[in-house]
């Protein structure tokens, strides 16, 4: 059974539908990159996986005894974020806010797996950091970090790259690509950046005026044949 | 200095004062409190838009003959920012239009009210007790003492026990509804409290002054500390001294209770202001 699967998905906000009858299925393991014109609704699949807007209709299938609250997610920075006092460690504790339910105060538990996910970032030299004094592809590992401590199972990305230079950029695709490789996580992410999306990806979620879904190879090929045609 | 110190033994012989000085304690400490969240979240002008929301239903109640005013206006104030902390994201007015209309709206209705059913003949005198609290901290009852006691104390269980969903939902609210808190309820939550404390606040401050017991405490302590816990630290203990320091030198100058402790805020607002720029150059 599919770990996240969409049937007859309907996206839209505000009464307006952006995508209709999307239907795809993300297995563990999988590494599925939503690609895409602006506005042709990525960030709103991805609000509506998390269960942040409502789906116009169709819906999404959670298997493989996933939880609501077992998905992670690095969302785009908002402008609240950029001078926030916080540090680091605070941050990334806040990840397990969802799991403790009503328990006031964290676990020492989980206090020791917030200090490996920051070690796992390589950031662990900034934990003591207040958060807007970092550099974009350090804020980012915080907020991914963070993500790893509200999920071991399923992590969303919204452009995880974006605004990054090329060698934080780099980076952060391979401690992506090592999750997903080592830490055995599922990864959904949207990305801007099709070569990127190919090189690393096992499946493509093409959205806009016609949507493809299937595994690399077979949208490379899809796109050779394009090319093809079009000479 | 010793004329000072002989003058505010004196004062602090009466009850009045002494109750006076304990609830102007607490409520400098709720509203820092909650003031660290409300900045960070851009919602600094709530304050001010509540407490002439509650400023509004004062003038009702006083209209409508009411002695105990408290229930009345607390419920007021709570829908009222119930409704606004709601209108935050997405919704057809902004957050901040929104504050601006109710605010001024509630302003407006309230003092007309009080213009045409006068209850006293000074309407300007109890307006302006109103707006800036001028005496009504010396003024307070038992009663009101101890109800001021109370909520200030649920104030601050609610807000130690939920500390870390309050910073959650402060510094990202879409990733903590993702991941499985349930925002709304903390919201609501949070929202009642700020209604509470800015009708805790206006025995003291009155309404136009209550915004500044809110933000600058937690903007001061922003310019200096970099962690969330330090911050709100320090603006509750910022606050507190401000407040102190504020209502005496009042009691011995005379001077209108609320702006005196704002004043002493805009001060210690400046020092921060100086001792961030110091650090901020050391580094470099």
């Amino acid at each position: 059974m599919a770990l996240i699967a969409c049937k007859n998905l309907t996206l839209g906000y505000g009464g307006r539908v952006i995508v209709k009858d999307l239907n795809f299925a993300v297995n563990t393991g999988n590494y599925l990159c939503i690609v895409g014109e602006n506005g042709s609704g990525k960030t709103t699949l991805m609000k509506t996986l998390l269960g942040l807007t409502p789906a116009i209709s169709g819906g999404i299938v959670l298997g493989d005894g996933l939880k609501r609250n077992e998905i992670g997610y690095l969302p785009q920075q908002t402008a609240v974020q950029r001078d926030f006092p916080a540090s680091v460690y605070e941050i990334v504790l806040s990840g397990f806010c969802g799991k403790s339910g009503i328990a006031p105060f964290y676990t020492a538990a989980q206090k020791k797996e917030a200090l490996e996910n920051i070690r796992k970032m390589g950031i662990f030299d900034l934990k003591g950091r207040c958060y807007r004094e970092l550099s974009g592809g350090q804020q980012q590992r915080v907020l991914l970090a963070r993500a790893l401590c509200a999920t071991s199972k399923l992590i969303l990305l919204d452009e995880p790259v974006s605004g990054l230079d090329a060698r934080a950029t780099e980076g952060m695709y391979s401690i992506i690509e090592k999750l997903n490789k080592e830490e055995k996580i599922t990864v959904i992410m949207i990305s801007h950046d099709i070569s990127a999306a190919l090189k690393y990806a096992t499946h493509i979620l093409h959205i806009g005026a016609d949507c493809f879904f299937g595994r690399r190879e077979e949208y490379i090929s899809l796109k050779k044949a394009e090319v093809t045609d079009n000479e | 200095m010793s004329e000072i110190m002989e003058k505010l033994y004196f004062y602090i012989q009466f009850p009045m004062v002494r109750k006076a000085l304990i609830v102007g304690v607490l409520i400098a400490l709720c509203s820092s409190l909650l003031g660290v969240t409300l900045v960070l979240k851009r919602f600094s002008f709530i304050g001010d838009g509540l407490s002439h929301v509650a400023f509004g239903a004062m003038a009702v109640a006083a209209v409508v003959g009411l002695t105990n005013n408290m229930p009345l206006v607390l419920a007021v104030t709570a829908i009222s920012a119930i409704l606004l902390l709601r209108t935050g994201t997405n919704t057809r007015i902004k957050g901040d239009a929104a504050v601006a209309m109710i605010s001024v709206g509630a302003l407006a209705v309230g003092y007309l009210l009080m213009n045409v059913f006068p209850k006293s003949g000074n309407v300007s005198g109890d307006v302006c007790t109103t707006l800036f609290g001028s005496t009504s901290i010396l003024t307070l009852s038992k009663k009101e003492v101890l109800l001021c006691i109370i909520l200030s104390a649920v104030v601050m269980a609610v807000f130690v026990l939920f500390y870390n969903k309050v910073f959650a939902l402060t510094f990202d609210e879409d990733f903590a509804r993702a991941t499985g808190t349930r925002t709304s309820a903390y919201n609501l939550l949070i929202a009642m409290i700020v209604a509470a404390v800015i009708v805790l606040a206006m025995n003291l401050v009155g309404s136009l002054l209550i915004s500044a017991l809110v933000i600058f405490p937690a903007l001061s302590s922003m310019r200096v500390f970099k962690t969330f816990r330090s911050v709100t630290v320090c603006s509750a203990v910022l606050s507190v001294i401000c407040a102190l320091l504020g209502m005496l030198v009042s009691i011995v100058t005379g001077t209108p209770v609320g702006s005196t402790i704002v004043v002493v805020d805009i001060f210690s607002f400046l020092i921060f202001y100086l001792i961030g720029l110091l650090k901020e150059g050391v580094k470099k």
